[in-house]
């Protein structure tokens, strides 16, 4: 496995936006055909971690290679023309644009010569909407309908589609199933094996145990900016894993603290401080 | 019936109806003769010089900014070309240059402020708004020791920017105008740099994740926003043979409104070239074809008002409209 040089790696990346430290001493490979999943708790910096990733921030010290060969990129675009596609945690659609529009915003399609090159309105919708179909949405079948018009779920799946269709080599999905159904998640997990399969590096941010196991091959867990754990599959056990998610505290734990609050909501305390008008 | 829905779904539709309903309002109200009013010189040579700045203005407020600069950016220009052709004299091409660098110059003094500040823009050009009237009173009284100054335009800059057509009163700028129409409407409906423009006004952050150089495109607008305006100044000095200190304060309202009432959401991300243009032609009418009506003139503003209103009420209808659209089987 590690014969060839992993197709993404961070050497000791610390990334600080002024006084404010977010990420400590990060060091990570992920080769090609690997799920990675990215655990940690809120605000572990998950999504500064993968923003480093694609040119939206460069690390404040350390090094980025990509097959053993070390990378600079100074802005998002760079990032893209080495295949790396991400689907961010918000956004990544916009509303008052179609969606044949919004789904090549930055790669249009273009046809016409020099300076008349014209939008191809009529290849992206096409692209467009049979990129969603493929996703398991089959209600869209219009590429001039605004993005703002659709479900959450919908434009969520838009994005991911987004990135499927143009991620070359590594593809980057920040909590990629967080608003979507159980149909729609279960289809991202099938998408994420399909890209490990097509030889893709793929990484992958989620809360839910299951989706992370359903799908990872190696494990990163974050625990405020620092590399708490990381391990491949089968080296820890579903509980362990469960506790690391939960940013190393004892789950068992959590469940005793959420079953105390609920009991002391029913506490006589509680109940005459709610009587006062 | 499902035609006519796609239609109103279409940035445009409120300011063609806004177009009609003022129409309507002249005809029925003011008794105006639509043979005379059609044929007048007055609100087209008006709409061209409004129009042009609107048009770029347009752009930017889709961008999802502001500059409301270029309400200096009009005599600036006029003056820059009357003190350097007109007062000193140099050769006409040097008059001309000069207003169209100074407007780049502010231009990129605000886009440059606008990148890489978290100021609104429309303080930002507030700001240039002001100190561009001081600089041009200041260095006109300065250079020149007056605030008028008149200019002989050279004949071939005189037939460029500034003649009557077929010797009628129509300005050569309309034709500048329809020009840059055409130009723009390419730029934002039919190549790919039109997408990067919606983009970015609907989500700044996300376009910029998708690769798109925001910030170059950002300050290339302001250029273009005040390079326009000085443009217009410009072909003002050269058409009236002078260029004053004042003027161009009123027209900082106007061309918001617009390319407002042409569909343009104030908080970016939608709007359309077709659509300021005929908002431009439709508050020119309103503010000049009321000359042809009955209708006392200081009426004009009370309507620009309720225009303007019922247009912004009207896109918000409209937009909500298109984002829930869902069109039956179009095939
Ligand atoms: N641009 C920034 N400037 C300053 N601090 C930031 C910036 N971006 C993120 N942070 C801080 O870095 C920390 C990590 O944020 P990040 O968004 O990476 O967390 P996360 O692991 O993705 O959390 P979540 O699970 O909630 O998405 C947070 O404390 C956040 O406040
Ligand atoms: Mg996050």
């Amino acid at each position: 496995m590690s014969a060839q040089p992993a197709i993404i790696e961070l050497q000791n990346v610390d990334k600080s936006f002024g006084p404010i430290d977010v990420l400590m001493d990060i060091s990570l490979k992920v080769h090609a055909g690997e799920v990675l999943c990215l655990l940690g708790d809120n605000g572990a910096g998950k999504s500064t971690l993968i923003k480093t990733l694609c040119g939206v921030y460069t690390p404040t010290r350390g090094k980025m290679l990509m097959d053993g060969k070390e990378v600079h990129f100074a802005r998002p675009r760079d990032a893209q023309e080495a295949g790396i596609s991400t689907v961010h945690q918000f956004g990544g659609t916009f509303p008052l644009m179609s969606i044949g529009r919004s789904f090549f915003v930055g790669v249009e399609p273009t046809k016409g010569w020099g300076p008349f090159k014209r939008f191809d309105r009529k290849t992206a919708n096409a692209i467009a909407v049979q990129a969603v179909q493929d996703f398991g949405i089959t209600r869209i079948d219009d590429g001039d309908r605004l993005v703002g018009g659709l479900s959450g779920g919908e434009r969520q799946s838009l994005a991911i589609a987004r990135a499927v269709h143009f991620g070359a080599r590594v593809l980057i999905l920040d909590e990629p199933t967080a608003a979507l159904g159980v149909k729609q998640a279960s289809h991202v997990l099938r998408i994420v094996n399909e890209a490990k399969k097509r030889g893709l590096a793929v990484i992958f941010i989620t809360h839910q145990v299951m989706h992370a196991l359903a799908v990872g091959d190696h494990f990163a867990v974050l625990i405020r900016g620092r590399l708490a754990a990381n391990f491949m599959k089968g080296e820890k056990s579903r509980e362990e894993i469960t506790d690391l998610m939960a940013g190393g505290e004892d789950m068992a734990t959590l469940e005793a603290q959420i079953a105390g609050a609920d009991t002391e909501l029913h506490s006589p305390a509680h109940a005459r401080a709610a009587a006062k008008p | 019936m499902d035609k006519i829905a796609t239609l109103l779904r279409r940035p445009a539709a409120a300011s063609i109806l806004s177009l009609i309903g003022v129409l309507a309002v002249y005809v029925i109200l003011g008794g105006v003769d639509l043979g005379q009013l059609f044929g007048a010189a007055s609100w087209v040579n008006y709409a061209a010089r409004i129009g042009i700045v609107a048009v770029p203005v347009g752009l930017l407020m889709i961008s999802g900014e502001i500059d409301i600069s270029i309400g200096a950016m009009i005599p600036a220009g006029a003056m820059t070309t009357a003190i350097i052709s007109g007062h000193y004299g140099l050769p006409m091409i040097f008059g001309i240059l000069g207003a169209l660098v100074v407007g780049g110059l502010v231009g990129l003094f605000n886009g440059f402020l606008a990148v890489r500040t978290t100021v609104p823009t429309l303080i930002i050009t507030l700001g240039t708004l002001v100190a561009m009237q001081g600089i041009v009173l200041a260095g006109s009284k300065l250079l020149t020791g007056a605030a008028s100054v008149p200019l002989e335009a050279a004949p071939l800059a005189k037939a460029l920017f500034g003649q009557l057509l077929f010797g009628g009163s129509h300005q050569v700028i309309i034709l500048w105008w329809l020009l840059v129409a055409l130009v723009f409407w390419f730029v934002m409906h039919q190549s790919k740099y039109g997408n990067w423009i919606f983009a970015i006004g609907g989500d700044r952050v996300s376009a910029r994740n998708a690769g798109i150089p925001v910030d170059r495109i950002t300050v290339l607008l302001f250029v273009l926003t005040s390079t326009s305006a000085a443009f217009v100044g410009m072909c003002h000095a050269i058409q009236f043979n002078s260029a004053q200190v004042s003027g161009g304060m009123n027209d900082i309202f106007n061309i918001i409104v617009s390319v407002v009432v042409g569909g343009v959401l104030l908080t970016g991300g939608f709007g359309s070239i077709p659509g300021v243009f005929v908002g431009t032609i439709t508050f020119a009418i309103v503010n000049k074809g009321i000359d042809f009506t009955a209708i006392d003139r200081n009426w004009a503003n009370l309507i620009i008002g309720l225009m303007l209103l019922i247009a912004v009420g009207m896109n918000e209808t409209f937009r909500k409209k298109a984002l829930s659209a869902a069109p039956k089987k179009r095939k």
